[in-house]
């Protein structure tokens, strides 16, 4: 029996497919106390880590006030992340982002990606 | 009550509690087992069971021999029982004996390292690097007195043959048990490489939550 097959985590539906360079939105569910809640974190996906088994994780990064950069790194099949949303996805030419670490203002921005143009003549969906 | 079981080491993977918090686990291929033989105080003067493990079509006459018609497997172990008679020859055991939250120990022959260093066998810190050191990065260092006491004292730590030994890693959580496909998952690290044999033991003990 091959290790790799056997925890596979099912692909959840509140998993959106994103990537390096995507903005995204995690609602994050947090315990204070006995009291649960949700809290986002926006910012970029820097990088995703450790395929696709259960150790898969990546990281975003967000730049809060006063220009201090905030990483935060989240397990990709964490129960405790209620939902993610993509809210722009970027393209990029690398796998890992590290480079924006070193990056400020517009100098750090992402170009919006646009969707490949379709073959000709199939149908343009939805 | 079965006081150990039969498993192959799968590898390691990770496991995530209801709370997000992330459990390192070992996969075991667990069973299913035979009982091959019941050893009773009446015929062996001590009261156990006989494990096989593993599955195979064929096994030499005298080694088959051994089975009475019963299924083949490539091991055989001794385990103890609290009731003998609550066995039968033939009959198969699956992993769901055990439940999540049960603490067992497992038995399993350690990884061989060969002749291994001082460093690595015992965790000795070596020599210095530098100030004009040559070879003694490595090095053991001392080894003991001079005239008096005039020996190296027996059981002194030095380089010697590294693993393929026995070992036992107590207390071990079950976190997760699989009967369909013969899997438990066992919190932690678990001696050997994958596809080596393992006894996983009971405890009678349950895991304190909290932690």
């Amino acid at each position: 029996m091959e290790a790799a097959q056997i925890l596979k985590p099912e692909s959840s539906p509140k998993i959106p497919d994103f990537g390096a360079g995507d903005t995204v939105r995690v609602n994050f569910r947090i315990r204070e106390g006995d009291r649960e809640r949700i809290q986002a974190f926006q910012g970029v996906v820097i990088r995703r880590q450790n395929g696709s088994g259960p150790s898969a994780n990546f990281t975003v990064r967000r730049v809060a006030g006063g220009g201090v950069g905030v990483e935060r790194i989240f397990p990709l099949y964490s129960p405790l992340i209620d939902s993610l949303e993509v809210t722009r996805r970027g393209a990029v030419r690398r796998a890992k982002l590290y480079y924006l670490r070193g990056l400020q203002g517009r100098a750090a921005r992402i170009k919006e990606k646009t969707l490949p143009r379709r073959p000709r003549g199939q149908a343009a969906g939805s | 009550m079965l006081r150990g079981f039969l498993g192959k080491k799968v590898g390691m993977s990770r496991v995530f509690r209801e709370d997000g918090r992330v459990v390192p686990v070992t996969m075991i291929q667990a069973g299913p087992c035979s009982i091959t033989q019941i050893k009773t105080n009446d015929t062996d003067g001590y009261e156990a069971v006989q494990l096989g493990f593993d599955p195979v079509k064929k096994l030499n006459r005298p080694k088959a021999g051994h089975f009475k018609g019963n299924p083949l497997t490539r091991y055989l172990r001794e385990v103890k029982a609290d009731d003998v008679s609550e066995f039968t020859l033939g009959q198969q055991i699956k992993v769901d004996i055990f439940e999540p939250g049960e603490m067992v120990d497992v038995i399993g022959k350690s990884k061989g390292r060969g002749f291994a260093g001082v460093m690595k066998r015992h965790g000795f810190g070596g020599g210095p690097r530098t100030h004009g050191q040559s070879d003694r990065a490595r090095a053991p260092g001392s080894i003991g007195g001079g005239t008096t006491p005039g020996k190296v004292f027996k059981g002194l730590k030095m380089a010697g043959h590294m693993g393929n030994a026995r070992i036992t890693v107590k207390n071990l959580e079950v976190v997760q048990v699989d009967p369909e496909r013969n899997l438990i998952f066992l919190k932690g690290g678990v001696p050997g490489a994958p596809n080596g044999l393992l006894l996983i033991r009971r405890t009678g003990k349950t895991a304190s939550r909290g932690n």
